[in-house]
């Protein structure tokens, strides 16, 4: 047991706060839970000091801009990996998406005579697809009684070799005309922040509230926790397990949709090892890998570090290039040291 | 036991080169040809190639049977490579392989039993293992976007370089372009980082880039999908003080480009070109069922590709 700060307790709540806390001090809790911000905090301080240039608001946006499809897929996936399951699919996934899209925007844009409106109905059909997509991902899963690793690392192939298919092996393009529409979605700010920025601030806030906040966050917790528990606690387990599929479908829909207008095109490299990525932010946003607890907060955090620590590498040469990939390793290994729980 | 297996594949190989030697003439040739699959645009070009040759040949030569297969992964293509030389029967084979270490070996097998063996793109550890080798050029695929850089910015000027993935094929053109810069004091190369030929990792190097580097005169994106990223990044950082984007490969997009002059940041690229398994495909067909042989070492070359010439390397049915 670390010390207790000499000084003497100032109320009486602060008083009774260290009484209960006996088995772990609560500060040391609150520190691991910190883990993750204390890194990026790290990390920030680091880059300033490395290149002037990595404080600057735009970089900043920059960063933020990108880890919005990441992050959007790491909210999902957090409420799938709290339940006790796992998906290793959604690289995958957004990548037929982001090419279905596409093909459907350059045949719905002539073919409707508005170009906006296929534009608008191709975002609707990214989060649609999405939502199809982790419908089957949960029934396989409940309903067929099949583990998720094997279910999404069945789906992971399938969905690539489609598009490679669809795509003939090389990319697929959006039309110019439409292209420039749909740019915005992309390029264009709301009171200078980014929209794709907006749209993962609400997408984490809204996640927060389903978790923290529902019962059917409660559910996909104690799921986690013991599903056997949870069973007889008559909570409708695969309905609950189907939904958090679902949600992480939708999610992986949105990100596509901001995704579609960054570059226009969809290669048989679109969103490749997106899924560790992925997974990698909520685990070391401090998610339980086997379930049962964690943050959304956390997962914003973690994936955020993530794209920092490319950022600075990107920024600074005093690291070997054939290095980098190391750097980001024991960066990891470190913030999850940080925020080691007492499992 | 490295020692054992080596000593039996080499006196296998050696064994198999004294029989090949008479080569005979007017026998029917059975083809395999063993490619990546296509995980990117690139390989899209070289499956979409392989299957042209495939089409093409056959229809002109009756003697002439043409199998391809495609491989995920080094094992998968070792796999297959024993199956082409047991099931299929091959008398002659055309590789493109995955790694240059993995597949020496099951490439030796496959020479040890009778095939012609053409190697094409990426060289085997041990030469022996293969008949003729055919091969894009990597050096000029990095020099002649350097001449250009350096001509186009008069000799002076800032310069950023991106890189695909840590490869020796990597290596041959970065090196290519750096001892062109040598040349040029006053030509600047302000750092090289590896955006794995993915159009995503473009842009986010690019920007960074964009970020650290106040002024840069010419990006040498080094490969023509990585080059939309550097583009889509330029775009959104609204920067003009980038005269030059140079790709390279010669994908149909940047070629149209060209050709067009839709763009003056693009005024030119450097061939290389996936038909060159065609070419590879071709040759080898050809010469064994005239029962002769090709020359060692087949290097097609990289060439400048601008407005002049652009229509003669557009391939509007080619997916790259």
């Amino acid at each position: 047991m670390p010390p207790e700060p000499q000084t003497p307790p100032q109320s009486l709540e602060a008083a009774q706060q260290q009484h209960r806390s006996e088995a772990a001090p609560r500060w040391t809790q609150r520190l691991h839970g910190l883990g993750p911000v204390i890194g990026l905090a790290l990390l920030c301080i680091a880059g300033t000091l490395l290149n002037g240039d990595f404080a600057t608001l735009d970089n900043a946006m920059n960063v933020l801009t990108r880890t919005a499809f990441i992050g959007i897929i790491a909210v999902g996936m957090c409420f799938v990996i709290i339940s006790g399951g796992i998906d290793l699919s959604v690289g995958s996934m957004a990548a037929l998406i982001a090419g279905s899209v596409i093909m459907f925007i350059n045949w719905a844009g002539p073919a409707s005579g508005s170009p906006l409106l296929a534009v608008v109905m191709g975002a609707v059909l990214a989060v649609v697809l999405g939502a199809v997509f982790g419908l089957a991902h949960g029934l396989l899963i409940t309903k067929g009684r099949i583990e998720p690793f094997i279910v999404t690392l069945g789906t992971l192939g399938i969905f690539r070799a489609y598009l490679t298919y669809f795509a003939d092996g090389g990319a697929l393009t959006l039309d110019n005309e439409l292209s420039d529409l749909y740019a915005p979605v992309y390029y264009a700010s709301l009171a200078g922040i980014p929209v794709p920025v907006w749209v993962f601030v609400i997408v984490a806030i809204i996640g927060g509230v389903i978790l923290n906040r529902t019962a059917y966050g409660r559910y996909v917790q104690a799921i986690g926790s013991n599903e056997q528990v949870a069973r007889y606690a008559a909570v409708d387990v695969d309905r609950v397990k189907i939904l958090t599929y679902v949600l992480l479908g939708v999610c992986v829909g949105i990100a596509t949709l901001l995704y579609v207008p960054r570059l226009g095109s969809a290669s048989p490299t679109t969103g490749l090892l997106w899924e560790l990525e992925a997974i990698a932010a909520v685990i070391v946003g401090g998610t339980a890998l086997k379930g049962g607890v964690g943050s959304i907060t956390g997962t914003v955090v973690g994936a955020i570090l993530l794209s920092v620590i490319s950022n600075i590498l990107n920024l600074t040469s005093i690291i070997s290039v054939y290095l980098n990939a190391a750097v980001q390793g024991f960066v990891i290994i470190i913030v999850a040291f940080l925020q080691r729980g007492r499992r | 036991m490295t020692t054992f297996t080596r000593r039996i594949a080499l006196t296998a190989v050696a064994a198999a080169a004294f029989a090949s030697l008479p080569a005979l003439a007017a026998e029917k040739v059975n083809l395999g040809v063993s490619i990546p699959a296509a995980t990117h645009s690139f390989m899209g070009g070289i499956n979409y190639w392989a299957n042209q040759a495939k089409k093409d040949l056959e229809k002109e030569h009756k003697d002439l049977k043409i199998t391809i297969k495609t491989a995920a992964n080094a094992p998968e293509q070792a796999n297959q490579l024993q199956d082409l030389s047991t099931v299929t029967k091959i008398n002659a084979l055309v590789v493109f392989p995955f790694e240059s270490a993995a597949l020496t070996k099951p490439v030796a097998q496959v020479k040890a039993k009778g095939a012609y063996v053409t190697v094409v793109d990426r060289g085997l550890t041990d030469t022996s293992a293969q008949d003729a080798y055919v091969a894009g050029d990597n050096t000029a695929f990095g020099k002649i976007p350097a001449e250009y850089i350096v001509k186009q910015l008069g000799g002076k000027g800032n310069v950023v370089a991106l890189r695909g993935i840590a490869t020796t094929l990597d290596n041959e053109r970065m090196d290519a372009f750096n001892a062109v810069l040598k040349g040029s004091p006053d030509i600047k190369l302000l750092d090289a980082k590896y955006a794995n030929w993915n159009r995503d990792d473009a842009f986010k190097v690019t920007q960074d880039y964009l970020t650290r580097f106040k002024n840069i005169d010419a990006i040498w994106a080094a490969d023509d999908d990585m080059a939309v990223g550097v583009l889509k990044a330029i775009e959104q950082a609204k920067r003009d003080d980038i005269k030059i984007i140079f790709g390279g490969a010669g994908a149909k997009g940047m070629v149209k480009t060209i050709m067009d002059g839709k763009d003056k940041r693009i005024t030119a690229d450097v061939s290389y070109s996936p038909k060159f398994i065609y070419d590879a495909i071709k040759l080898t067909a050809e010469a064994r069922l005239k029962g002769e042989k090709l020359p060692a070492t087949t290097i097609i070359p990289s060439v400048l590709i601008t407005k002049e010439n652009a229509k003669d390397f557009y391939h509007p049915n080619s997916p790259f």
